[in-house]
C-alpha cells in the first residue's frame, strides 16, 4: 500500500528532524533512498538542488516531489500530510504547555545536545551528496582514475565565492550549474 | 471579525512561504516583522518564546513558526489556517516541477546544469556545517563537542540509524538539565 508507506515514511521524517531545514536531509536519505528505494542518489541530489532554488522547507519539498514521482498528486498530498502532522501535534502541545507553565528549561536543555548531533548528521549527509560528484563510482579513493577534477574545481570555486566573497548561495549554485552546462556544450 | 482574522492569517503565512528563499531562520524573522511590527497581534517578548517553541519541535522551522503563531492567535482553527497557508506554495511549486523533471531530465544540458549545481549545493552544505560546527567548538563545552564527534562517527562509519542518534542526544540533554536543576536545588 504505497499511500500508507509514503505517509508513514514522511511521518518519521517529520517527527525526527530537529533543528530546521538541513536536519531533514539524513532522514529523507534514510527513508527514501536506503529503505524504500523510491529514488536514486542522483535523483535525490537533484531534489536537494531544486529545493535550494525554490521556496519552502526541504522536507515538504521532498514529500511533494517523492509523492508525485511514486504515486501522483494523491501521493504528494499524503506524504506532505505525514510530514507536517508531527509538527502540528508537537508545536501545539508545546504552545499549550507554554501558555500554562511559561517555562521552557527542559526543552532548551534537550536542544543544547540535539544541535551538535544534528550538525554531525548534516555533515555526514553532505558527504553522501558530494562523493558521487567527485568520484565517478561514488566511492572514496585517493589519487585514482575515478577522481573527477572539474566538479572538484567547481566545488572549490563555489566555496571560495561563499566564504570569501559572501556571495548569495542561490547565485553561487546557479553559476556552478551554468559553468558545468557551458563545459558540456563546448565539449 | 474572527473569520476575517483567520483569512488574514492564511494569506500572511501563504505569502511568507511563497516568497521566502533561504530556509527557516529567514521566515522566523519575517513572521516577527509581520505579526509583531506590522499587525501588532503578538508582543515582542512573547514572540521570542514562540520562536523557541518552533525551534525546539521537530519539523521545518517555517512550518512550526506558522503553527505556533496560528495557535497563539486563534487556537486550533488558527493552526489549520496557518499550516495550510505555509504548505500550499511548496506543494504547488514542487508538483509542477516534478512534472517537468521527468520531461527534462533526459536532456543532456539540463543534466549538466543540475550536476554543476550539485557541486554548488555541496559547497553550501560544507559552509553551513562549518559555521554551525564552529559555534559548538566555541562554546568550549566538552560534552557538546564530544557529542558532535561521536554522532559523526556513529552516523558516517558505524551507519547507526539517525533516529537513534537523535533520541540519544535528546535524552542526554534532558538528563543533564535535570541533573543541573537537582544540583542547584541542593546548593540552595
Amino acid at each position: 500500500m504505497i499511500y500508507l508507506q509514503l505517509f508513514l515514511a514522511f511521518l518519521q521524517i517529520g517527527a525526527f528532524s530537529f533543528g530546521g531545514g538541513y536536519a531533514a536531509l539524513p532522514l529523507i536519505q534514510d527513508q527514501v533512498i536506503d529503505r524504500f528505494h523510491w529514488m536514486t542518489l542522483s535523483q535525490f541530489s537533484d531534489l536537494v538542488t531544486i529545493s535550494q532554488l525554490t521556496p519552502g522547507p526541504i522536507a515538504v519539498n521532498a514529500a511533494t516531489f517523492v509523492g508525485n514521482q511514486t504515486a501522483g498528486l494523491l501521493g504528494a498530498l499524503v506524504a506532505t500530510a505525514g510530514c507536517i502532522l508531527p509538527s502540528c501535534i508537537f508545536v501545539t502541545a508545546l504552545a499549550w504547555l507554554y501558555t500554562k507553565y511559561r517555562s521552557l528549561d527542559l526543552l532548551q536543555g534537550m536542544l543544547e545536545f540535539l544541535r551538535p548531533a544534528v550538525i554531525a548528521m548534516i555533515a555526514a549527509a553532505g558527504i553522501v551528496i558530494l562523493l558521487p560528484v567527485f568520484f565517478a563510482d561514488g566511492q572514496l579513493h585517493f589519487l585514482d582514475h575515478n577522481f573527477q577534477l572539474r566538479p572538484f574545481l567547481l566545488f572549490a570555486a563555489a566555496l571560495f565565492l561563499l566564504r570569501k566573497k559572501k556571495m548569495d548561495p542561490v547565485l553561487v549554485m546557479v553559476l556552478c550549474g551554468i559553468a558545468e552546462a557551458l563545459f558540456h556544450v563546448i565539449q | 471579525m474572527e473569520k476575517k482574522k483567520l483569512w488574514k492569517l492564511f494569506l500572511s503565512t501563504f505569502y511568507l512561504s511563497a516568497f521566502t528563499f533561504g530556509g527557516g531562520y529567514v521566515i522566523v524573522t519575517l513572521l516577527k516583522n509581520k505579526f509583531v511590527d506590522e499587525l501588532h497581534w503578538i508582543d515582542e517578548k512573547e514572540m521570542l518564546d514562540l520562536v523557541a517553541i518552533a525551534q525546539s519541535s521537530p519539523g521545518a522551522i517555517a512550518i512550526n513558526g506558522a503553527i505556533v503563531v496560528g495557535y497563539k492567535l486563534a487556537g486550533l482553527p488558527g493552526v489549520l489556517c496557518a499550516v495550510t497557508g505555509a504548505v500550499l506554495p511548496p506543494l504547488i511549486i514542487l508538483t509542477v516541477i516534478s512534472g517537468f523533471y521527468n520531461l527534462f531530465i533526459e536532456n543532456a544540458i539540463i543534466k549538466a546544469l543540475l550536476s554543476g549545481m550539485t557541486a554548488g549545493v555541496g559547497a553550501v552544505i560544507v559552509s553551513v556545517v562549518y559555521d554551525m560546527g564552529k559555534d559548538v567548538v566555541k562554546s568550549r563545552d566538552p560534552a557538546l563537542i564530544i557529542a558532535m564527534a561521536a554522532a559523526f562517527a556513529a552516523d558516517c562509519f558505524l551507519k547507526i540509524n539517525v533516529i537513534y542518534l537523535i533520541l540519544a542526544a535528546a535524552l542526554a540533554g534532558i538528563l543533564r538539565t535535570l541533573y543541573r536543576k537537582h544540583k542547584k536545588r541542593r546548593l540552595l
